[in-house]
């Protein structure tokens, strides 16, 4: 199982890599192979200022659908436009061109709530 | 949870296990998608052995069937195979099943794993004709070898010629050194292939036979995560979903496995539903917007009106786009018809269109 250890995560298979003021956000290797074949990520939400561990978007695998949780809040900046064409990005490459959103954080503190890599490797009974 | 005789085989594979119908089953070894694939284009191995098998014998064994099923069983001849229902005694439908003919007084029932003991027990109390019952589920291993490469693959283990063989006929012979397996070339695909039913202490031999004469075709196993997505690219009807103790058959478009050439179980209630007409109808739909159809969604009419419910629901992995079934009123089935799906909260276009969704390139 791939959890690279300089990122953060939430309990709901989100990634988060913080940059400064921004945090690029996709879901974790765990959570893509769980959800199998991804065909449609739809993020209807950019522009829009979202709360801490509400709904930002669903993920669409052939068989089931999922939905998408915002680590941390803030306002969602961008999404990953590669996805429209190829969602398998995110099964292929979840910590690189598979990730979803960029977002711009609104409160720093909340950082401090998400778990590290050791900390998710045992949420996922690792 | 209940293990077929191939569930030590599964995990060596490493697949995904769940739970379907009482059964601990494989969902999926590589990815839905390739699986999906492998069946389209070459071959693909399915167990199934959580299907019911039921032996019906004797002087009696016809007319049991006859009136236990909605098609007719006397136009069968050896080595042949109907689709039928069991209808409702107070109307809709209790199972959809295969129904074999070994010979004149002995046919074979292959019926839905979640139906087995509701079915046997239909079995028992409506057989006046003193036909013998057995239920052979629990001994008898099933899989199914399906897709345009399948006759190529099984053929160097049997002599039976399965080139030559028609579709929904089936032979008992030797297969891979195995005697008694009964070959029925039926499925569940839409690709083509066979149905292999025999005794279970031969699972693992026959396995391994069947997936070392396939290597050079590239054989697979797949799991029940494609051969849904199979199914539905068809339009054939899983029950549970898009047919079951609530639904006509007319409605479902069984009307054609319905043969009022004898009497059955409720046959003077269906042919009253037949004459009164349906109000609704089992339609297939593709998905024009974005978005994939699930069990459950609401169907509505341009204007968001209310109008159905969708019954199965996936991404089509041969087309690309979301495809479903579901019951809409009898002024919405016309082919052709737009149709919104409620994904979500947010209303996205489709239409209505007739299956197959998928015919082959």
């Amino acid at each position: 199982m791939n959890i690279p250890a300089e990122l953060k995560y939430t309990k709901d298979h989100e990634w988060v890599r913080i940059e400064g003021e921004v945090a690029i956000v996709g879901i974790t290797d765990f959570a893509q192979g769980e959800l199998g074949d991804i065909v449609y990520v739809d993020i209807p939400s950019v522009g829009d200022t979202i709360s801490k561990d509400e709904v930002f978007g669903t993920v669409e695998a052939v068989k089931t659908v999922s939905d998408l949780f915002m680590p941390l809040s803030g306002l969602v900046l961008e999404l990953n436009s590669q996805l429209d064409a190829q969602p398998e990005l995110v099964n292929q490459d979840p910590y690189g061109e598979g990730w979803m959103v960029k977002i711009r954080i609104s409160d720093p503190a909340e950082a401090s709530r998400l778990l590290d890599a050791d900390g998710y490797k045992q949420q996922i009974g690792g | 949870m209940r293990l077929t005789p191939f569930h030590s085989i599964h995990q060596q594979l490493g697949a995904r296990m769940a739970s379907f119908a009482g059964f601990s089953m494989p969902i999926q070894y590589e990815g839905i998608s390739v699986e999906h694939e492998t069946v389209r284009k070459a071959v693909g191995v399915f167990d199934v052995s959580h299907m019911g098998e039921f032996i019906i014998k004797g002087a009696g064994a016809l007319d049991l069937v006859q009136w236990v099923t909605s098609n007719d069983a006397s136009l069968l001849v050896d080595g042949k195979v109907q689709y039928a229902y069991l209808p409702g005694e107070e109307g809709g439908i209790l199972d959809d099943l295969l129904v074999y003919r070994i010979d004149e007084k002995t046919y074979m029932l292959v019926v839905n794993a979640g139906n087995i003991e509701k079915d046997l027990a239909h079995l028992q109390k409506h057989n006046r004709f003193d036909a013998e019952i057995l239920d052979i589920s629990d001994r008898t291993a099933l899989l199914a070898v399906q897709g345009p490469l399948a006759a190529d693959t099984l053929q160097p283990l049997t002599e039976i010629d399965l080139h030559a063989m028609e579709h929904y006929t089936f032979k008992k012979g030797v297969f891979a050194g195995v005697e008694n397996v009964l070959i029925s070339a039926t499925g569940y695909t839409g690709s083509g292939g066979f149905e292999i039913y025999f005794e279970k202490s031969h699972s693992e031999k026959l396995w391994n036979h069947i997936f070392e004469s396939g290597k050079p075709y590239g054989v697979k196993p797949i799991g029940l995560g494609a051969r849904d997505t199979l199914r539905l690219e068809m339009g054939f009807c899983l029950y549970g979903n898009d047919i079951d103790e609530t639904t006509s058959p007319f409605e479902a478009g069984l009307g054609w496995i319905t043969r009022f050439t004898k009497d059955f179980v409720n046959s003077a209630g269906l042919q009253l539903e037949k004459e009164k007409g349906i109000s609704r109808k089992l339609v297939g739909f593709e998905m024009s917007d974005r978005g994939i159809p699930r069990e459950g969604y609401e169907i509505t009419d341009e204007k968001g009106m209310h109008i159905g419910k969708v019954t199965s629901g996936t991404q089509s992995p041969s087309l690309k786009k979301g495809i479903g079934m579901g019951y809409v009123e009898k002024a919405f089935a016309k082919e052709g018809t737009p149709l919104q799906i409620m994904i979500r909260g947010k209303a996205a276009d489709a239409r209505v269109v007739k299956p197959p969704f998928y015919n082959g390139e």
